[in-house]
């Protein structure tokens, strides 16, 4: 029989795990420390449970960690890692380190469904979900984990289409029982899948970020197909309806393409569709794909594009491209090559 | 603050419809009629349960802007909680259905249509309502009972209707995946669109292929089963 991981459990499931191993209740809080808070890394490990205790976890649980099998750093410090997952897939994580801040891009998919035009990860397919447990574990088996100030989930495949999981991982990562890591240094990014996107904001606290890429309907559905299914409007209608309060954050991600998006007819209907949202948008540099019909943006029209933008009052950033020697940039992550198809 | 329950208005937005039939057309395939309360164009899509409890599951309609009922294909997927309950419908129970919606819509000009396994469903829809003029339709599947509708379809396609079947061969149809039968075409036209119904992976790799072919990218529509 194979043991399931007890990294990754909620308090909750921890708690039905002691139950049925008929250990007492506060067991379940001990284990989630050794689980989330402790350098530890083995149930035989966690010194303040019964002998007893430990033997009935052994028999059909383990620890759950997993290491990566390979990490690549880029000339900016960027780091890649590769992480097996357990039905044999593969999947990347990138480390961003800028100044005082640590900044984890974790996958939540191995692959992706959702085949935006201009994005590696969509190439590969879907190959599966990952549990919560190897989701964190890209946070936690990393050699900075302790260093860590920021988490985005804006590695490989679509947040809301694994959503269950992606709520798990950051109720671990953000409760006082795991990682106690507060919400508003964790955004979640989307494509936008409208009952995902309502659950989201009714469950979780943290950020959210939105991939837009272009306001017309037309254009956006042959860059993203889940515009078909879920229009831009009825995100944004989504979106306008909630009141995001002073902390919490909703971003808009926007690469520049040269000639298709960057046009001052954008600018002002983008400035037309997120009026009445607090919101920000960050501009991201095209990171080729091989057999691209698309071209990035060149560095003037980005600059024109970004104070079109704030002239219409919209806060708009400009993303630092990271990590591009080593295919950890923004749409460049793949693990194709691995076999995992 | 947020209210919680004006975020779940649009799930409440599921009507209830009682079920005309359920056919099993191919094993683990079902096409499940309802009766039709709303007008669509064909290629536009329905959302669909069994109860409020789980989410809807998003459906292309699979018949005629013209017909009484509203059908839609699907198999059962064994690890799902939706396909093995719609699959156990019987003629008189009810499902809730959304009003139609979705930019993947046909029309009368030339296009050529491209689907694999029952990504056939809003290509049929758009065949039953009557836009089959001036159109190609390639159709992917791994076994010849795959082919859903395709005596309708080789009917009054002839020609322009290509089988590509990638695990048996017969002399009808065209041995491998839509991506080989598309590489072994010398020339697509490049001024058509083309729409692709199916899995992320064949929707990308058809996509990639027609664009390596010359055709612009703003010439294919897509339309991905989440």
């Amino acid at each position: 029989m194979q043991k399931e991981a007890l990294f990754g459990k909620t308090l909750d499931e921890l708690q039905r795990i002691c139950v049925e191993l008929a250990l007492p209740k506060f067991t379940a809080k001990q284990i989630a420390d050794w689980l989330y808070k402790k350098k530890v890394s083995s149930i035989d490990e966690m010194s303040n449970l019964s002998k007893k205790a430990r033997e009935l976890l052994n028999e059909k649980y383990l620890f759950g960690l997993t290491d990566p099998t390979k990490v690549q750093e880029s000339v900016d410090g960027t780091k890649k890692y590769l992480f097996p997952t357990a039905h044999g897939k593969y999947v990347e994580t990138a480390m961003i380190p800028d100044k005082d801040r640590k900044t984890v891009c974790v996958s939540s998919q191995v692959g992706c469904k959702m085949g935006c035009l201009f994005c590696m990860t969509g190439k590969q397919g879907f190959q599966g979900q990952l549990t919560a447990g190897e989701i964190v574990n890209q946070i936690r088996n990393i050699p900075e984990w302790e260093e860590v100030t920021n988490i985005v989930y804006m590695g490989m495949g679509e947040p809301f289409d694994n959503l269950d999981e992606v709520l798990k991982s950051t109720q671990i990562l953000t409760s006082e029982w795991g990682f106690a890591m507060s919400p508003r240094r964790i955004t979640v990014s989307s494509i936008g899948i409208v009952p995902g996107l309502v659950r989201f904001l009714n469950e979780s606290e943290c950020h959210l970020a939105i991939s837009l890429h272009t306001p017309f309907h037309e254009e956006r559905q042959k860059l993203m197909p889940v515009e078909i299914a879920y229009p831009l409007d009825d995100v944004l209608s989504e979106i306008r309806n909630w009141d995001f309060g002073r902390q919490r954050r909703v971003s808009f991600e926007y690469i520049v393409f040269h000639g298709l998006n960057d046009t001052p007819a954008h600018v002002r209907e983008m400035a037309r569709i997120l009026d009445g949202i607090k919101c920000r948008i960050n501009l991201i540099r095209f990171h080729p794909i091989p057999n691209t019909p698309l071209k990035g943006t060149d560095e003037t029209r980005l600059q024109e594009f970004k104070e079109g933008l704030e002239k219409k009052g919209i806060t708009t950033t400009i993303r630092a491209s990271r990590g591009q020697d080593i295919y950890a940039a923004c749409g460049l992550l793949s693990t194709k090559a691995l076999g995992a198809n | 603050m947020a209210k919680a329950e004006e975020y779940s208005k649009k799930d409440r937005e599921l009507f209830e419809e009682t079920v005309v039939s359920n056919e099993e057309i191919s094993p683990g395939v079902f096409l499940l009629s309802v009766n039709r309360r709303w007008d669509f164009q064909p290629g536009q899509v329905v959302k669909l349960a069994v109860d409020r409890v789980q989410p809807p599951r998003i459906y292309s309609i699979c018949s005629g802007n013209n017909e009484q009922e509203l059908r839609v294909l699907f198999n059962i997927k064994e690890d799902g909680y939706l396909t093995p309950k719609l699959a156990a419908l019987v003629p008189g129970d009810r499902v809730l259905l959304s009003e139609p919606y979705g930019g993947f819509i046909g029309n009368s000009k030339p296009a050529c249509w491209i689907a694999t396994g029952t990504g056939i469903a809003p290509f049929y829809a758009m065949f039953q309502s009557g836009l089959f003029a001036n159109k190609r339709l390639i159709h992917g599947a791994s076994y010849q009972n795959q082919f859903y509708f395709e005596d309708e379809l080789d009917r009054a396609l002839g020609t322009n209707y290509q089988r590509c079947c990638s695990r048996e061969q017969s002399c009808d149809l065209f041995p491998g995946r839509v991506t080989d039968y598309l590489n072994s075409l010398d020339e697509l036209p490049a001024d058509v669109p083309y729409y692709l119904c199916g899995k992320a992976i064949m929707v990308v790799d058809v996509r990639d292929l027609l664009i390596a072919k010359g055709v612009p990218y703003e010439n294919i529509i897509a339309e991905i089963y989440f």
